[in-house]
């Protein structure tokens, strides 16, 4: 059952060949085989039969959707009211949401079952999930090596099938890296298609939640679920949602792809570069057409982003203060050593290097220097998108410069943690959708192909992964031991 | 540009944050790593470039002003550290 896809799930819940109950107890039961990856924060049990129950009472009356009755799981990012909310972090180790998040609501609209709440970097900061106060989850596909992150525990469930499809958040390629480093398909959407409302916030412009699963198809399915406006997003935009479902199949002939030199160049592994050659070649035997272009800002991506991500975290993060929610410290002698020392003991290490560089890039006689500037080079790097996608209709690339790396490699270097990011910050920076499509491996690991489309175009995005998958089965292999 | 030891604790007391002492020096050296990835920006001219705060640069939406939220005092109190009679304690403020 674990290997299905949503589309034939749902048939075999409406076929009665299984109830959602069956279904979910038999991810409940894979998921505690499998506790050593660590991709669980929290197991929701019993709440998850007790959805399951309702599903199967909906799915009898013939008020079913799609995802009425299937297993899924949340990042620990998203709120959900009477469940414990980590987002990672000792911070809210004792964190009982009040309310639940948009998406978390959605999907409970649509009757999907929620199996619990997904392992992440601490605030979504970090590339590997080894800055989770929970500990560091394992890829299933050699679990000496990292998930990739901040959506880590989310790639590793979908990729060893301990949930049929979860949610991820997005602020600098925390759903692409970690589904290319899985061998899942993560689509991050346009910045504003997905409500943030309820989603903790790590850098507020960059931010934006999205599907992880097994296929474009099943993306498609849960990104219909998550997206719309949302009047309690402030940023949220308002403009209709397509049927995702409904062009998945369309044509690619004439499809223009473009390959950015900037993405091709030094960095980037020979195999993983080979792999990228092949897919491109598949997508030529479609019909597409692909033209070398040129971005000459993407370079400046990972500095922008380096002021704007921990100046905009340091502020959101000052809210976490010991007073009204989450951890507070013994014994504070004063207000001072309240704020300080709770927020000293509730923060992990990498959080702790951001709001600092966050914070000195707003302060007094600084402002100008990085953060302005920082803003300025963010409009350059968005031009740069605006002009190659008025040429092209998709811009294709690696996600990332290499395959998994092992665990505790670069977690004591941080400068070159960031640099794992190269090819995806862009992205945020731009506010453009982008994919991450498992295209092939290298020694057994999986290597992911991203394709970035111009705002709003999920819909086409989908349908270009999708038809690659038609023609491959990378998405469907399934790590050893995990079948 | 490099930073100093006391840039760090200046930087910490400014956002509230308590580090140990024998973290101070690494976040020394890795905000000035940080900081030297930055330079890489200034070999750009901004100047007649207009700041992106935003991808859609858009503003702020407005809506009537009338009240929408219920009260939830007594659920959000449930979760927190200290409470007395619908109020957050800290410790005293004015002696």
């Amino acid at each position: 059952m674990h290997n299905k896809t949503i589309a034939d799930l749902a048939k075999g819940l409406r076929s009665g060949e299984f109830s959602s109950v069956e279904l979910t107890q038999s991810f409940l039961d894979r998921i505690k085989q499998h506790s050593s990856l660590n991709s669980y924060i929290t197991v929701t049990e019993d709440l998850a039969l007790q959805e399951a129950m309702a599903a199967d009472g909906r799915l009898a009356k013939g008020d079913a959707e799609l995802l009425t009755g299937i297993p899924m799981a949340q990042k620990d990012i998203f709120c959900t009211q009477g469940v414990k909310t980590t987002c990672g972090s000792k911070m809210l180790d004792n964190f009982i949401a009040p309310y639940d998040a948009t998406v978390v609501e959605k999907f409970n609209n649509a009757g999907a079952v929620m199996l619990g709440k997904l392992n992440m970097d601490e605030f979504a900061m970090g590339s590997s999930n080894e800055t989770s106060y929970f500990g560091v989850v394992k890829n299933p596909w050699d679990t000496n090596t990292v998930p990739g992150g901040s959506s880590g525990g989310s790639a590793a469930a979908v990729a060893a099938r301990l949930a049929v499809c979860a949610t991820g958040t997005d602020t600098g390629g925390s759903i692409r890296q970690p589904a290319a480093l899985c061998g899942i398909t993560g689509l991050k959407p346009t910045y504003g298609r997905v409500s943030r409302y309820g989603m903790i916030a790590y850098a507020s412009s960059l931010d934006q939640g999205g599907p992880m699963a097994r296929s474009a198809e099943d993306a498609a399915i849960m990104l219909q679920t998550m997206a719309g406006f949302d009047e309690k997003d402030s940023t949220s935009v308002d403009q209709p949602v397509p049927d995702y479902l409904a062009g998945l199949n369309n044509d690619l002939e004439g499809l223009k792809i473009g390959l950015p030199k900037e993405f091709f160049g030094e960095g980037l592994n020979s195999d993983v570069a080979a792999i990228l050659d092949a897919a491109i070649n598949e997508y030529r035997k479609l019909g597409a057409e692909v033209k070398e272009i040129s971005m000459p800002n993407l370079k400046l991506a990972i500095p922008a982003y380096y002021v704007i991500a921990p100046a905009e975290c340091s502020a959101n993060l000052s809210r976490f203060d010991g007073v009204r929610y989450g951890y507070r410290c013994e014994n504070p002698a004063d207000l001072t050593d309240l704020y300080t020392r709770s927020r000293g003991e509730g923060f992990g290490k990498e959080v702790k290097r951001r709001i600092l560089m966050g914070t000195y890039a707003l302060s007094a006689g600084y402002y100008d220097a990085y953060y302005l500037k920082a803003q300025k080079v963010r409009r350059l790097i968005s031009e740069d998108f605006k002009n190659a996608l008025s040429e092209v209709d998709v811009i294709m690339g690696p996600v990332t410069p290499g395959t998994a790396f092992g665990i505790g490699e670069k977690i004591g270097n941080p400068i070159e943690m960031y640099l794992s990011d190269i090819y995806t910050i862009a992205i945020n920076l731009a506010g453009v959708p982008a994919m991450s499509v498992p295209a092939g491996f290298v020694d057994c690991k999986p290597v992911g192909l991203q394709i970035i489309g111009n705002y709003f175009a999920e819909d086409r995005l989908l349908n270009i992964a999708h038809r690659y998958q038609q023609v491959t089965d990378w998405h469907q292999q399934t790590p050893k031991g995990f079948e | 540009m490099s930073l100093t030891a006391d840039d760090v604790k200046k930087i910490a007391h400014l956002a509230r944050l308590g580090i140990d002492s024998q973290d101070v020096e690494s976040y020394a050296k890795d905000l000035s790593g940080m900081l030297d990835l930055m330079t890489q920006m200034n070999d750009i001219d901004t100047d007649r470039v207009i700041p992106m705060a935003h991808p859609m640069d858009q503003v702020q939406r407005l809506r009537p002003d009338v009240v929408t939220e219920q009260d939830n005092r007594e659920k959000f109190q449930a979760i927190a550290p200290q409470v007395e009679a619908g109020l957050y304690l800290v410790p005293k403020v004015i002696e």
